[in-house]
């Protein structure tokens, strides 16, 4: 037999106590396409750290074309052929495309950026990218910005490739081309290694599917004999049900209505164009949109922590019956209005949670101003997080653990329990789903389907397209900050929000395609 | 490719980082470090002195604790250099880098003396004690504040400006004292050595008593404010994530000044009780660095107001000692300096095997 392009032999690692990898093996031929598929910290980017040479193993071996090879640095595995495409692009923004595939490069030649400049349209024909090595990062589109950092580890001549989720940041169209051109890889004879736990992306790209599970080696199937399910069983351990329940809305009322916002940011780019829009109660609203595309900024606008430039952001109180504008006020007079607005922001650590502070004071963040005194009184944030925990299932040692210790998937439930427990009329989550495993993806799921049943307004912003068509009534969609399109859930397919993710890209800037 | 022949090496060692460690075996670490710290101070000694180490050792205790007298100093010492380190620590909580507590102290101690100077006999003690107390303050949060102003509006960088408004507060100590020494001289006599205006009282016969009392009630309440306190807890918010005190509400500007007028006001009580209670006079050194060695013990505390009695005690008694052993053996300062700088860098190092863990190479031979 041939020997694999790069195999792995029983690689363990450690962090402390927790083991990122536990004697897992897995095996790449040359013109092959294998998946590493497994759940958000099953070990599988550390994995490929150790093969890209920035993590050491601490047992196991590693062979190139049947030798043993040792790997201690990103230098080493750069000898070894070996290119690593990362999830976060390690760009140069003011430098063309070719200027940052050079950067330091030693291939012993003079600098050139002409030649490297042909070079570059070289590997471009061969493979069916579409680029121009003179354009600068900045003024490039997310799918641009990878297809530079693919080019990066091609010209340095690497044969085998690692993605390390390659299509979170993608549309639906710009993944069929990046799979086009990745399938050209294949027939040149690279060995192609792509991180991801897309299930119909391990279907549709794949030779063979490498399954891990909490840092644990479950098996290695080809991908024609296997399928979805089984695929899931594999990655979380037991049947699940994929399918998210969708009841009709009852009782909706108007409950927020934006209207004509914008907001223009320094250099004098519009964050937020003209948007309006109602979110009802007793609905779930979807938001699409590439990342970017103002969801934040329209989020932190309704919530009092992003300045408008003109527009009414009006709220309809379910109490009183009064219209209060909540433009040009700050969350705490938002609060003091008697507006019940709840927001799990897209930055958990950073804006929803103190990492260093535990789970009790993490409770307090909302309510540490009750009572009258100068004092703190933490009795009822500590039955809060009790509460919390038992009733989510937040897997902790105690309530005096820093919330950064804990895994994603518990921190986002800390997050989203406290702000359900201030019986929100308004509840607003950015990618509350980002980085969970697939059962706690669903205990949210479940969660802001329970916040609806209440008659709370919803208003989910989310990347997955085929989750925002199972879960949501209504999907806004949203293109560098204008409004492209609003679409019925039930009806809506994933293409043609796709379709209109992309739509202002041509308008908004560059001149790509 | 395929003819790699060279031989390569696994590396030597490499490091990862540990889970958190029991609290026992921490303490462990640091004492094997200070023992560590010991021994190698004393093969110093021994190639640069010829002394027996042991000698030293016990030489540099005696500066510390060597008379009723020198217990009293070294106390008077830890108490101050404790009041600057908890004055700093709400501000380095909230991540504002206040190098200024030297300037704080200096123009809070300036602040009493121009009271002593110019009210004199004039006003009753006690009344013009109390002037002494608020004016210092006062003066230490103007200090304080102005670099927090900036910071709120400008967002200008906080540890060049508090670190530049030491030196203003320096010339500032030298122009009063020109304008006060009739001599010329740059030193300042005993302010009213005679009639003790403005002298903080002597309680229980001891002269430092009542400072000693004072700091100790500051680090109980310093400690409980930063705790059990809404501000104390809006301090930690603003300190870990800025954003998240947006996103709950908290006006992150009107913080960062009330918490550096605490640290300003705080610093200017040091300096009060420095003038007032200890020197009776004023000078450019009356802060003495402290202002900077209070920066370590509040980091070496983690923060913490009760664990800082313990690192300013240490600081202070490496001090104390050192200077101790400096004249009984006749010794250049910069060897007790050297003895410190060991002592500190292996507690301070040490912290690194606690958080770290090296794994050494493994016993095969990889071909």
């Amino acid at each position: 037999m041939e020997n694999a392009a790069i195999e792995l032999k029983n690689i363990t690692k450690r962090f402390g106590k927790v083991v990122a990898n536990n004697n897992v093996s897995l095996s790449v031929q040359k013109g092959e396409i294998l998946s590493l598929l497994g759940e958000n910290g099953s070990g599988k980017t550390t994995l490929m750290n150790m093969i890209s040479g920035i993590y050491f193993p601490d047992e196991g071996s590693i062979f190139i074309d049947g030798k043993e090879v040792v790997i201690r640095s990103p230098k080493d595995a750069f000898k070894y052929k070996i290119g690593m495409i990362h999830q976060h692009f390690k760009l140069v923004d003011v430098f063309s495309a070719a200027q940052n595939i050079i950067l330091g490069y030693e291939d012993g030649e003079s600098y050139n950026i002409k030649k490297v400049e042909e070079k570059v349209k070289e590997i471009c024909d061969k493979y069916g990218f579409d680029i121009n090595p003179k354009k600068k990062i900045y003024e490039m589109s997310v799918s641009e910005k990878q297809t530079v950092e693919i080019l990066k580890v091609l010209y340095r001549g690497a044969n085998i490739l690692i993605l390390d989720e390659p299509t979170a940041v993608l549309t639906p169209q710009e993944t069929v081309k990046l799979f086009a051109i990745l399938k050209k890889m294949k027939e040149d004879g690279k060995a192609i290694i792509i991180i991801t736990h897309k299930l119909h992306e391990v279907l549709a790209i794949s030779d063979k599917v490498t399954v891990l599970r909490k840092g644990e080696f479950i098996a290695t199937v080809n991908t024609k004999d296997t399928n979805e399910s089984e695929l899931t069983e594999m990655m979380v351990g037991k049947k699940i049900s994929l399918n998210i329940e969708r009841n009709e809305p009852e009782n909706t009322e108007k409950r927020l209505e934006i209207k004509n916002i914008n907001c223009i940011n320094r250099e004098g780019v519009k964050l937020l164009d003209n948007i309006s829009f109602i979110a009802q109660s007793g609905e779930i609203l979807g938001i699409a949109g590439i990342a970017g595309s103002g969801q934040r900024e329209l989020l932190e606008a309704i919530a009092g922590l992003q300045k408008l430039d003109s527009g009414e952001i009006l709220y309809y109180n379910p109490k009183t019956g009064e219209i209060d504008n909540l433009v040009g006020k700050t969350p705490l007079q938002i609060r003091d209005l008697g507006v019940r607005l709840s927001f799990v922001p897209e930055d958990r650590l950073g804006m929803g949670l103190v990492g260093n502070m535990d789970i009790v004071d993490n409770m307090m963040l909302r309510s540490y101003r009750k009572g009258k005194t100068a004092f703190l009184e933490r009795k009822e944030p500590k039955d809060l997080a009790d509460t919390i925990i038992d009733r989510l299932k937040v897997v902790t040692p105690s309530t005096a653990t820093p919330v950064r210790r804990l895994s994603g998937g518990n921190v986002q439930k800390v997050l989203v329990g406290r702000e359900i427990a201030a019986a929100p009329t308004v509840l607003m989550a950015a990618y509350p789903v980002r980085g969970l495993d697939i059962n706690s993806s669903y205990a949210i799921y479940n969660l802001l389907n329970e916040q609806k049943a209440n008659g709370v307004a919803v208003i989910f912003v989310g990347e997955d397209l085929d989750v925002l068509i199972e879960l949501c009534d209504k999907i806004l969609v949203i293109g560098a900050g204008k409004i492209t399109g609003i679409v019925d859930g039930r009806t809506a397919t994933k293409e043609e929000i796709g379709l209109l993710m992309t739509k202002t890209d041509k308008i908004g800037g560059a001149e790509n395609e | 490719m395929n003819s790699k022949t060279e031989h390569i090496k696994e590396p030597l060692f490499h490091i990862t980082k540990r889970d958190q460690m029991i609290w026992y075996k921490q303490w462990i670490i640091r004492t094997i470090a200070i023992l560590a710290a010991l021994v190698v101070s004393g093969i110093v000694i021994m190639v640069l002195t010829k002394y027996n180490p042991l000698k030293v050792y016990a030489e540099m205790f005696k500066g510390s604790f060597g008379s009723s007298r020198k217990t009293w100093i070294l106390l008077q010492n830890l108490a101050m250099l404790l009041c600057i380190s908890l004055a700093v620590t709400p501000a380095f909580k909230m991540k504002f880098w206040n190098l200024g507590a030297e300037g704080q102290v200096l123009v809070g101690g300036l602040a009493s003396a121009a009271c002593m100077f110019y009210f004199k006999d004039s006003l009753p003690n006690a009344v013009l004690i109390l002037i002494m107390l608020v004016g210092s303050i006062a003066a230490g949060i103007i200090w304080g504040v102005i670099p927090a102003l900036f910071k709120a509006k400008w967002n200008t960088n906080e540890s060049l400006f508090t670190l530049m408004m030491n030196y203003i507060a320096i010339q500032l100590v030298s122009f009063f004292i020109m304008v006060w020494v009739p001599s010329g001289s740059s030193v300042m006599g005993v302010i009213n050595q005679s009639s003790e205006a403005g002298w903080l009282p002597i309680v229980f016969d001891q002269k430092y008593f009542l400072n000693i009392l004072i700091v100790a009630l500051l680090t109980a309440a310093m400690f409980v404010y930063l705790k059990y306190s809404k501000q104390g807890y809006e301090i930690s918010v603003v300190g870990e994530s800025q954003n998240t005190a947006r996103y709950i509400g908290i006006d992150v500007k009107k913080v960062i000044i009330r918490t550096m007028v605490i640290s300003g006001g705080v610093c200017g009580l040091a300096g009060f009780l420095l003038v007032s209670g200890t020197n009776h006079t004023i000078s450019k050194e009356l802060a003495g660095g402290m202002g900077f060695t209070a920066i370590m013990v509040s980091w070496l505390a983690k923060f913490n107001p009760v664990l800082m009695v313990i690192t300013s005690f240490l600081i202070v008694f490496l001090q104390r000692g050192a200077g101790e052993i400096a004249t009984a053996f006749r010794l250049n300062e910069s060897v007790a300096d050297i003895l410190t700088g060991i002592i500190l860098f292996f507690i301070i190092g040490c912290e690194f095997f606690i958080n770290y863990k090296i794994n050494f190479k493994k016993h095969k031979e990889v071909k």
